[in-house]
C-alpha cells in the first residue's frame, strides 16, 4: 500500500489543530480587545493591522509600563505571530514566534510558542525543524494544547518515516477527547507503515467502531473501515473485506468509494446479485464523482455476468449518455476557464459572504467554469493557490478603496487650508495682543503674590492704604515738607495739625492692618481663580491654534508616499494575481482534461460493451426462439 | 475488464484526490515561489494599512477631540445581543445590529469599537440602548445614560453589557 494517502491524511487533519486566540486574565487594553474581536471572526488582516499598530505605538513609548497594553504585551506579541500564521504569513509568523521564544517570557507562553513554531515548520514540510521546535517544549504545558502537541509530534514522526516513534505518541492519545478518533486511525496507519500488518488491521478495526456523533470523527471512522476493506480486497480476502466496507455510512463522504469496492468484493466472491445492489445505488448518485462513473460501467457488467443482456445494454446506453453529457460539460468548463471566467467567478465577493460559497458557486446556473470546483479543491496545491488568489483579490479591493481615501484626504486638507489660511493672520495678530496683555497680568499677579508674602513676614500697613488714604498721606507729607523751612507759631501749629492727621491715618492703618491683610489675601485668592480660568482659556487657545495648523500641515508627504506605495502594491498584486490565476487555470484545465480523457475512455468501453450486450441479447433471444 | 476497473478503483483510492501528477509537480514549485511573494505583499499592505490608520486618526480624530466608544460583553454572558444604539449629548451617534459571528466574537472576549468621533473638552452625556434576548426567551430592552468628562487626551469609553434578569441595569460604562 502506498504511503501517500496516510501522510496526506496527517496534513488534512492538521486543520483541526488550530487553537482559538485568547488572553489570560482580565482585559485591560481595549485596543488589544478590538484586535481579538476581529480575530475571533476570522478577519485576521484587520486583527493584525490593529494589533501591529498598537504594539508599535507601545514599543515607541518612553514609559511603556504606563500603557494599558503593558499588561498584555506578551500575549499581544504572541497573538501577532498567531494571527500571522492564520493569515498564512508563515515567514513573519515564524519570526514573531521565534522572538517570543527568545524573549524572557513565562514557561507556558514559551511552550505554546514552540508548539506553534513547530506547526509552521510542519506546514512548510520542514520536519527536522518541526521536531527541533517540539524538543524545546519543556516544563509546564498549557492543558489546551497538550494533546495537540502529541498529535503534531506523531504526524512529524510519520512524515519523517519513523512510524515506530509515532506509535508511542499516538498510543498516548487514544483517550483524547479532541483527537481520539483521528489518533486511532493514525495509529493504524503508523502500524501499517511500520510493517506490523496484524496490529494495523486490529487497530483500524477498532478505529472503525469508535462511538461518536461528531461529523469529523464519523468521517474518520468511515475512512478507517474503507482503508481496511480496501486492504483486504487488495490482498484477495474478499469475504473479510465486505463487512468493513458495509460499515461505511451510506451518507458519509467515503460512501461512494465504499459502495464501489463493496460491489467488487461481492463480484470477486461470485455473489453477482449482491454486487448489483451497491452499484445500483452508486450509479444513481452525482455523475461527476469518478466512483459513480465507474459504477455506471460496473453495473451493466454485472448484469452481463448474470446474463441479463437486455438490462445490461440499457444500462450501458445510459452510461454512454451520461458520459457524453459529462464530456460536453467538461468541454464547456474547460472553454469557460480558458476565457478567464473561472477567476472572475472566484472573486465575486457577494458569493464568498456565504460560508458554503464553494457549493453555491458550483450550483449557480450558467457557470460551467465552477462546476468542478469542489473536485479541484481536493488538491492541496490548488487549495493553497486558490486561497492566495482570494487573499490577493481582497488586498487589491482594500488598496483600491484606500486610493479613493487618499483623494478624500487631499481634498479635506485643501478645504482646511483654504478655510484657515486667510483667518489665521488676523487671529495671530489678536493673539499676540492678547498674549502681551496676558503676560503683563501674569507679571502683575506675581508681584501682588510676592507683596502679600512679604507683608506676612514684614508688616507694612501703608501698603494696604486705600487710594484716598494714600492721597491724603501724600498731601500731609507734602505739607510737612513745605512747613519744614518756617519757624513761626502758625507754622508750628500747622505742623502739629498735620502730624495729628498723619497719626490719625496711621492709627486707622495700624488698627485695621490685619483686617485689611485678610481682605487683600481673600481678593488675591479670588484673583488666582480668575487667573487660572484665564490661563486655561489661554492654553485652550494655544491647543486650538495648534490643532488648526495640525489639521492641514504635514499631511502632503505621508499621503503622497502612501499613495505611491498603494499604487505600487496594486501593480505588484495585479502581476501576482495574473501569475497565480494562470497557475490555477492550468491546474484546473489539466485536471478537467484528465477527467475528460478518462470519461472518453469509459465511453469507448461502454460503446463496445453496449454492442457486445446487444449481440448477446440477440443471440440469447435467438436461442430462446429456436424450436 | 473487471481487473482493469478494480485496479483503477484502488489507484483512485490510494492517490485520491485524483489529479494530474504532471500538473501537481508543475504547480508545486511555482506555488511555493508565488506563496512567498504573496506573503511579502501581504506584509507590505499591512504596513500601508497600519500607517494609513495612524494618518487617518490624526486627520479625522485629533487627540484633543477624539472620543472612541467600545462595546464588550460581561464574562460568561450568553444572552443574545441583537443591537446597540449610542447617543452622544442626546444626538444619535451610531447603532449596530450584530451578526452571529460578531456576537460570538464578543462572547469570546473581543471588544468592538462601535464609534469614533469628536467632542470638545468638557462634560458630555452618553446614552446607550441595547436590545436582545435572554436564554429563557425574555426580551431585553435597556437604556442607560452616563456623564463623562472629555479632557485634552483622547477619550476611550468601554461599555460592558450583561443580560441581567434582575431590575439592575445590564449596561455599565467605564473610563479607559
Amino acid at each position: 500500500m502506498s504511503r501517500a494517502p496516510f501522510s496526506g491524511i496527517g496534513l488534512l487533519l492538521f486543520a483541526c489543530l488550530a487553537t482559538s486566540p485568547c488572553i489570560g486574565g482580565e482585559l485591560k487594553d481595549l485596543y488589544f480587545g478590538e484586535a481579538l474581536f476581529y480575530a475571533h471572526q476570522g478577519h485576521f488582516f484587520e486583527a493584525l493591522e490593529r494589533l501591529d499598530t498598537e504594539v508599535k505605538l507601545h514599543d515607541a513609548l518612553d514609559e511603556p509600563e504606563l500603557d494599558t497594553l503593558h499588561y498584555h504585551i506578551d500575549d499581544a506579541e504572541f497573538s501577532l505571530g498567531d494571527f500571522e500564521l492564520r493569515y498564512r504569513m508563515h515567514h513573519r509568523a515564524g519570526r514573531a514566534i521565534k522572538a517570543v521564544l527568545e524573549g524572557a517570557v513565562d514557561e507556558v507562553i514559551r511552550n505554546d510558542a514552540a508548539y506553534r513554531l513547530a506547526r509552521i515548520h510542519f506546514q512548510k514540510s520542514q520536519m527536522a525543524d518541526a521536531m527541533r521546535a517540539l524538543e524545546r517544549i519543556d516544563g509546564e504545558i498549557p492543558a489546551s494544547i497538550r494533546d495537540d502537541i502529541e498529535f503534531l509530534r506523531a504526524n512529524v514522526y510519520l512524515a519523517q518515516g519513523k512510524p515506530a516513534d509515532a506509535v508511542g505518541a499516538l498510543k498516548r492519545l487514544q483517550d483524547s477527547d479532541t483527537f481520539g478518533g483521528f489518533a486511532a486511525y493514525n495509529l493504524g496507519i503508523a502500524y501499517l507503515q511500520d510493517g506490523q500488518q496484524e496490529a494495523a488491521l486490529t487497530q483500524l478495526d477498532r478505529a472503525g467502531q469508535i462511538a461518536s456523533d461528531d461529523p469529523a470523527e464519523l468521517a474518520i471512522m468511515d475512512k478507517s473501515n474503507l482503508v481496511l476493506g480496501t486492504m483486504l480486497l487488495d490482498a484477495g480476502e474478499y469475504d473479510k473485506a465486505i463487512p468493513f466496507l458495509n460499515r461505511v455510512r451510506l451518507d458519509g463522504p467515503f460512501s461512494n468509494q465504499a459502495l464501489l469496492s463493496s460491489g467488487w468484493a461481492n463480484m470477486s466472491t461470485g455473489e453477482l446479485e449482491r454486487a448489483v445492489v451497491p452499484w445500483s445505488i452508486l450509479a444513481e448518485r452525482e455523475v461527476t464523482d469518478p466512483a459513480t462513473q465507474e459504477a455506471m460501467l460496473a453495473l451493466p457488467y454485472a448484469y452481463g455476468q448474470l446474463s441479463v443482456y437486455g438490462r445490461a445494454a440499457i444500462s450501458y446506453g445510459r452510461a454512454l449518455d451520461s458520459f457524453s453529457a459529462e464530456v460536453d460539460k467538461l468541454n464547456a468548463s474547460i472553454e469557460s476557464i480558458r476565457e478567464g471566467k473561472f477567476l472572475q467567478a472566484l472573486v465575486r465577493e457577494e458569493i464568498r459572504k456565504d460560508k458554503d460559497w464553494v457549493i453555491r458557486l458550483r450550483s449557480l446556473p450558467e457557470t460551467p467554469e465552477t462546476y468542478y470546483l469542489m473536485e479541484l479543491l481536493a488538491t492541496h496545491d490548488f487549495q493553497t493557490g486558490l486561497q492566495n488568489y482570494l487573499d490577493l483579490a481582497d488586498l487589491r479591493r482594500k488598496l483600491v478603496a484606500w486610493q479613493t481615501s487618499f483623494d478624500s484626504f487631499d481634498e479635506m486638507v485643501d478645504i482646511r487650508y483654504d478655510h484657515y489660511e486667510p483667518l489665521l493672520p488676523d487671529v495671530d495678530n489678536q493673539f499676540r495682543e492678547f498674549d502681551s496683555r496676558m503676560r503683563l497680568r501674569i507679571e502683575q499677579h506675581k508681584m501682588l503674590v510676592q507683596r502679600r508674602d512679604d507683608l506676612l513676614t514684614a508688616p507694612r500697613p501703608e501698603f494696604l492704604a486705600t487710594p484716598d488714604e494714600q492721597a491724603v498721606l501724600e498731601q500731609i507729607e507734602n505739607i510737612e515738607t513745605r512747613l519744614q523751612g518756617f519757624d513761626t507759631l502758625a507754622a508750628d501749629s500747622a505742623m502739629q495739625r498735620a502730624r495729628r492727621l498723619k497719626g490719625l491715618l496711621s492709627w486707622t492703618l495700624e488698627t485695621q492692618y490685619h483686617e485689611r491683610l485678610t481682605t487683600f489675601d481673600r481678593n488675591l485668592r479670588g484673583l488666582d481663580e480668575v487667573m487660572a480660568v484665564a490661563q486655561k482659556q489661554y492654553d485652550q487657545y494655544v491647543r486650538a491654534r495648534q490643532a488648526a495648523t495640525h489639521s492641514y500641515v504635514g499631511y502632503e508627504k505621508p499621503i503622497e508616499r502612501l499613495r505611491a506605495q498603494a499604487g505600487q502594491a496594486v501593480d505588484k498584486i495585479d502581476l501576482l494575481m495574473a501569475r497565480q490565476g494562470r497557475l490555477l487555470e492550468v491546474v484546473a484545465i489539466e485536471e478537467l482534461v484528465a477527467r475528460r480523457g478518462r470519461l472518453e475512455n469509459y465511453g469507448d468501453k461502454a460503446r463496445f460493451a453496449l454492442a457486445d450486450s446487444y449481440d448477446r441479447a440477440t443471440q440469447s433471444q435467438a436461442r430462446r426462439d429456436e424450436p | 475488464m473487471s481487473s482493469l476497473i478494480r485496479n483503477l478503483t484502488l489507484l483512485l483510492l490510494v492517490s485520491s484526490p485524483a489529479a494530474s501528477i504532471v500538473a501537481q509537480e508543475l504547480s508545486g514549485n511555482d506555488t511555493r515561489s508565488l506563496d512567498g511573494q504573496v506573503q511579502e505583499i501581504k506584509s507590505d499592505v499591512l504596513n500601508i494599512a497600519s500607517e494609513l490608520g495612524v494618518l487617518e486618526e490624526r486627520l479625522l480624530y485629533p487627540s484633543n477631540t477624539q472620543l472612541a466608544v467600545f462595546v464588550s460583553m460581561a464574562d460568561d454572558e450568553t444572552f443574545r445581543l441583537d443591537s446597540v444604539q449610542i447617543e452622544i449629548n442626546g444626538e444619535p451617534a451610531t447603532h449596530h445590529i450584530y451578526s452571529f459571528k460578531e456576537l460570538e466574537a464578543l462572547q469570546k472576549g473581543g471588544v468592538q469599537r462601535i464609534y469614533t468621533g469628536n467632542v470638545v473638552t468638557g462634560e458630555h452625556e452618553i446614552g446607550v440602548t441595547m436590545i436582545g434576548k435572554l436564554k429563557n426567551g425574555k426580551d431585553v430592552n435597556q437604556s442607560n445614560s452616563f456623564v463623562f468628562a472629555k479632557g485634552v487626551k483622547p477619550k476611550a469609553l468601554g461599555i460592558t453589557l450583561a443580560g441581567q434578569e434582575s431590575g439592575k441595569s445590564g449596561i455599565q460604562v467605564g473610563d479607559w
